[in-house]
């Protein structure tokens, strides 16, 4: 870090300067600087919703974007998710209290027999950050945990990651689980994980694969959206 | 085991980022991942299999296997030509089905098995293990060695040590599966599963499903 960068004052910049220097800091992974900034915009008096989305998702989808091409790798995102995560933890109580926008609901989780969680966890976040409220049912699920979870919260998509090959063949027994119990048509499933890709969700039965966490956002909204356009039509 | 100094075996840095290029001998060429070159060599010299030659793409592939086929592809199209018959030495090896259809597209064997650390183990021991020991994290010989340049520095571990329970924090344990009996690996391994604050165990696979499958491509 350069010296003039350890003698920014935030609470000195304006709004928009204060904004810029949070999506450079969330870049940086600082999650000091991140969660100051935040603080420093809602005592201005910026909607928590409004500084979820501007200076946090906003920040952070640079920082996909750069993933997507190979600029940034997997160790700067988890830094900037971190921090990304900090500021959200102070944003989340107020969003609940001031009635932001629910777009819907996802119950999100790694099939069983796969433990690795940092492709989900960054989901959920952006999923989270985008306005939906997620069930996070964390690593090496069971079929049984989906469906009871889907029910419980009436959830509207289903989200499933796997990283290895020998475990994304199991997205598919939850699937066809969805398929018996003839509920498949209630939810919209959405996969991801390294080794999947567009075909293979396409041969599973999936509604989409989606190939990183913005793609994911974008793919849910879409749906949600056309959900509710046949509802409306209906 | 270790009659595998060969020397046309490059250091594992090289066979890390650069690979191997073949030797224009024989009439058979294997086409594997760095990792492999030192194993595979070892098991031409033991088999007196003079008609054999290799070609290694560099190792660390193995960490962005999306890019793999393609690198395949680019070396099958390079060699086709000087030799009659040429074997893929890779498993799946995250690739997601994607090496087996190209191989089967080019009408070329590749070795079966999701990762080398499972045909090392036999493929079938360890796909009945795997039920049980999905919290583990493997190492071969070659992984011990190049620890550093295939785990910790990609993963961003030298720079920012905080990040190491995001990567490992579901693992219990370090698998080290050793082809060969070395002491000095086995204390890296060690040293390796301890960075990541997990469990140490330590089973001994020797070459595995690689020597069967090698001896059935190329054995008289």
């Amino acid at each position: 870090m350069a010296e003039e960068d350890d003698e920014l004052i935030l609470s000195e910049l304006d709004d928009e300067e204060l904004v810029q220097q949070m999506h450079d800091d969330l870049y940086d992974g600082l999650k000091e600087e991140i969660e100051e900034g935040v603080r420093i915009l809602l005592e201005r008096g910026w909607e928590p919703y409004k500084v979820l989305t501007e200076a946090l998702v906003g920040g952070m989808k640079i920082v996909g974007d750069d993933f997507r091409d190979g600029i940034l790798f997997v160790p700067e995102v988890l830094l900037a998710a971190n921090a990304m995560k900090a500021g959200m933890a102070i944003l989340k109580p107020l969003l609940a209290e001031t009635g932001a926008p629910k777009v819907g609901k996802m119950v999100i989780g790694t099939v069983k027999g796969d433990i690795h969680d940092i492709g989900k966890n960054l989901v959920a976040m952006m999923m989270e950050g985008a306005g939906f409220e997620v069930i996070d049912l964390g690593i090496n699920n069971p079929v049984e945990n989906y469906l009871e979870a889907l029910e419980r919260e009436e959830a509207d998509i289903l989200g499933m990651s796997a990283l290895l090959t020998t475990t994304m063949p199991y997205m598919k027994v939850v699937i066809d689980a969805l398929v018996e119990k003839g509920i498949r048509d209630n939810y919209i499933v959405l996969v991801g994980g390294a080794p999947l890709n567009e075909e293979f969700g396409r041969a599973i039965g999936a509604d989409a694969y989606c190939r990183d966490a913005a793609v994911a956002v974008e793919t849910a909204k879409q749906f949600i959206a056309r959900k509710h356009n046949q509802m409306a039509a209906g | 085991m270790d009659g595998s100094k060969s020397p046309t075996l490059p250091d594992d840095a090289t066979l890390t980022e650069a690979g191997l290029a073949p030797a224009a001998r024989g009439r058979v060429l294997l086409l594997a991942c760095g990792a492999l070159a030192r194993e595979i060599l070892a098991l031409i010299r033991a088999n007196g299999w003079e008609h054999v030659d290799l070609a290694c793409l560099p190792a660390i592939l193995h960490n962005t296997p999306e890019k793999i086929p393609q690198a395949v592809r680019e070396a099958v199209e390079r060699h086709r030509g000087a030799y009659q018959a040429i074997h893929l030495v890779y498993a799946d090896c995250g690739t997601g089905g994607r090496l087996a259809a190209l191989c089967e597209e080019l009408g070329i064997e590749m070795v079966p098995g999701p990762h080398c650390y499972s045909f090392f183990e036999g493929n079938e021991i360890f796909a009945a293990r795997a039920e049980d020991e999905f919290t583990a994290f493997y190492l071969t010989d070659f992984l011990v060695r190049q620890f550093d340049a295939f785990v910790w520095k990609p993963l961003g571990l030298d720079r920012h040590p905080e990040l190491r329970d995001a990567y490992f924090g579901h693992y219990e344990k370090l698998v080290y599966l050793a082809q060969t009996d070395d002491p000095a690996l086995d204390a890296k391994a060690r040293e390796c599963a301890a960075r990541l604050g997990l469990a140490y165990e330590r089973r001994f696979t020797g070459y595995g499903d690689l020597a069967r499958e090698l001896q059935a491509w190329l054995g008289e």
